[in-house]
């Protein structure tokens, strides 16, 4: 399953130069980040090309990291794409905890990363209903 | 007609009349600890012989108590007196097995109400006042103490509570409230609302005098509150462990606190060694209790620091002055008058993170008011990545704070290494309040 690197920071300047100068260290390739935010904290969510090593550069240097499991699915990348994923999750009552999508340079394709309440169900929902998900070598390939 | 004094009897004493009463006092106070469970071992295990005692000197040879001897015991223990004669208790801050209560005879209640009406009338409160009291009711004896107090003087008392301040400035309108007693920072926040509603308690109120107490302010603050409000400003010093309010009070001179020493014998000590300081010089207050029955203390700490005023009070009174608390000699803080130690903060966070975690209490100034800060570090071990998860950690940490301290604190999560580590009040508080910085003599 695909691995996310996610990583309390308050909401302070110069917090992610830090966060970023430790990935930067590490020679880590960043593919997707979000933050999701409080108003004096969030959490900042890292797709990687090697989340392990990130994750234990992170901690290494004091940062609350946490290895999340997330869902890669690929999208067509035109209208309908992704409904088309939100409605198969819904049908089966799979809550959407959080999401980001990315386009690749292709411009066919396109990758969601979803975070869900039913984790190992979802996927088997998904490809039963014919979506394709991206292995962790695939995705860390990109 | 009372005349200038409540008690002109006590209040005039001389130094030698005082030595003589506190002695005899001391002597019924012993004997009647003898009925206490706990005073009997207490005695014994320090070899001490009540009998044998000649002068007050000789209370020396007991060992000091302080909050954690009356933790460590049954309160009921304590009782010179059976439990039916108890009609009252108090308590002092803190809940879950923490707090320290105090037990009061009918006897007891009527001689702190006596002290603390003859604290008021010294500076000046008459029957055809109108005392509207700020402070919290209850456990608290701040506000009970005055209450009692101010019904003895004859005057009409509005017992106001705390807090709800557009109500507070609509009783002292239409009362004509003339004394009010309130918590120093509360008087000033108090003061930024009657601004805000377009009016001036200097002409808009018959005010006349306040009583500030229950937390260490400055002169500077005392002075603000008197050109805010049109008043004269009086300090006020107790603890509940000696009844409450009433323990020493600053008469119309308002330069030191007098130690009602007819009641109170006061001992000033070097927190360290618990040997007496030389004449005017900074040490913890101890406290010996000479006219309470249903749980005399002998020889308490109170951890408050403070110095006697060697010279004599041209007010006439005899009785000794101490000067506004400098500072303590353990690491608890007040924030809105309630006492509170670190470690209640510690066991809290112990209790919802299920490991120890740094962190640090932040006490600031905002808008005249207190404003507690409690910053707590998330390690990785505690969190699985969720931000909803940081939010409802930070909602049950302030739940639980509310209910162990009584204060609603802020609570702000901040990441692992950004808070000094180590031991120490000097990294775990940080208190950067106007009103006790510097804590100056007046």
């Amino acid at each position: 399953m695909a691995k996310q690197v996610n990583v309390f920071a308050q909401n302070q300047p110069g917090r992610l130069e830090r966060l970023t100068e430790v990935l930067l260290e590490e020679g880590i390739n960043i593919r997707a980040i979000t933050i999701s935010g409080a108003e004096e904290y969030g959490v900042v969510k890292l797709l990687v090309d090697d989340p392990r090593k990130a994750f234990d550069a992170l901690r290494r240097e004091g940062f609350s990291a946490y290895l999340k499991e997330v869902i890669a699915v690929i999208m067509d990348d035109r209208p309908g794409g992704l409904h088309r994923v939100c409605r198969v999750l819904g049908d089966s009552g799979v809550n959407i905890e959080d999401a980001y999508g990315f386009v690749f340079q292709d411009r066919k394709t396109a990758i969601l990363v979803v975070e869900v309440d039913r984790l190992p169900e979802a996927e088997d929902i998904l490809r039963s209903r014919g979506l394709e998900l991206l292995s962790d070598e695939e995705l860390y390939s990109l | 007609m009372k005349g200038e004094y409540w008690d002109a009897e006590m209040e005039l004493l001389s130094r030698e009349e005082i030595g003589a009463l506190q002695f005899k006092r001391l002597r019924e106070t012993l004997e009647r600890c003898g009925r206490s469970p706990f005073y009997r071992e207490w005695f014994a295990s320090a070899g001490f012989d009540p009998a044998r005692v000649r002068s007050m000197r000789d209370l020396g040879a007991l060992p000091c108590m302080d909050k954690n001897t009356l933790r460590g015991d049954d309160p009921r223990r304590f009782l010179t007196v059976g439990l039916d004669e108890v009609v009252r208790m108090h308590s002092s801050s803190g809940t879950t097995g923490q707090a320290t209560v105090i037990f009061h005879t009918a006897a007891d209640i009527e001689a702190w109400a006596q002290l603390v009406a003859r604290c008021m009338y010294m500076t000046g409160v008459r029957r055809s006042d109108v005392f509207q009291n700020m402070m919290g009711y209850g456990l608290f004896t701040g506000g009970l103490g005055f209450h009692y107090a101010a019904e003895r003087i004859g005057a009409m008392v509005i017992p106001a509570g705390s807090g709800n301040s557009k109500r507070q400035i609509q009783l002292m309108r239409e009362f004509h409230t003339t004394v009010v007693h309130v918590i120093p920072s509360y008087a000033l926040y108090l003061l930024e609302v009657f601004a805000e509603s377009g009016l001036d308690p200097r002409s808009d109120t018959d005010l006349r005098i306040a009583f500030i107490g229950a937390e260490p302010h400055t002169e500077g603050l005392r002075r603000r509150v008197e050109e805010g409000y049109g008043v004269r400003a009086y300090n006020s010093y107790g603890l509940s462990e000696m009844c409450g309010p009433g323990v020493a009070f600053e008469c119309p001179e308002q330069r030191g606190m007098h130690v009602w020493e007819d009641s109170f014998y006061l001992e000033v000590l070097d927190p360290d060694t618990l040997e007496p300081v030389g004449e005017g010089e900074e040490g913890e207050l101890v406290f010996t209790s000479l006219n309470r029955e249903a749980m005399p203390l002998l020889r308490y700490r109170t951890r408050d620091l403070a110095f006697v005023y060697p010279d004599e009070c041209p007010c006439g009174r005899a009785h000794r002055r101490i000067s506004r608390i400098k500072g303590r000699s353990d690491d608890m803080f007040i924030v809105k008058g309630v006492n509170i130690f670190p470690m209640q903060v510690e066991k809290v966070l112990l209790g919802v993170l299920g490991v120890g975690s740094n962190y640090q209490i932040v006490l600031d100034t905002v808008k005249s008011m207190d404003e507690m800060r409690v910053l707590v570090e998330v390690s990785g071990e505690l969190w699985h990545g969720e931000v909803k998860e940081l939010n409802e950690l930070r909602r049950r940490i302030t739940d639980e704070l509310r209910q162990e301290i009584l204060v609603t604190p802020k609570v702000e999560l901040v990441e692992p290494g950004s808070l000094p580590a180590g031991e120490g009040k000097a990294v775990r508080v940080l208190d950067k309040r106007e009103h006790v910085k510097g804590v100056e003599d007046g």
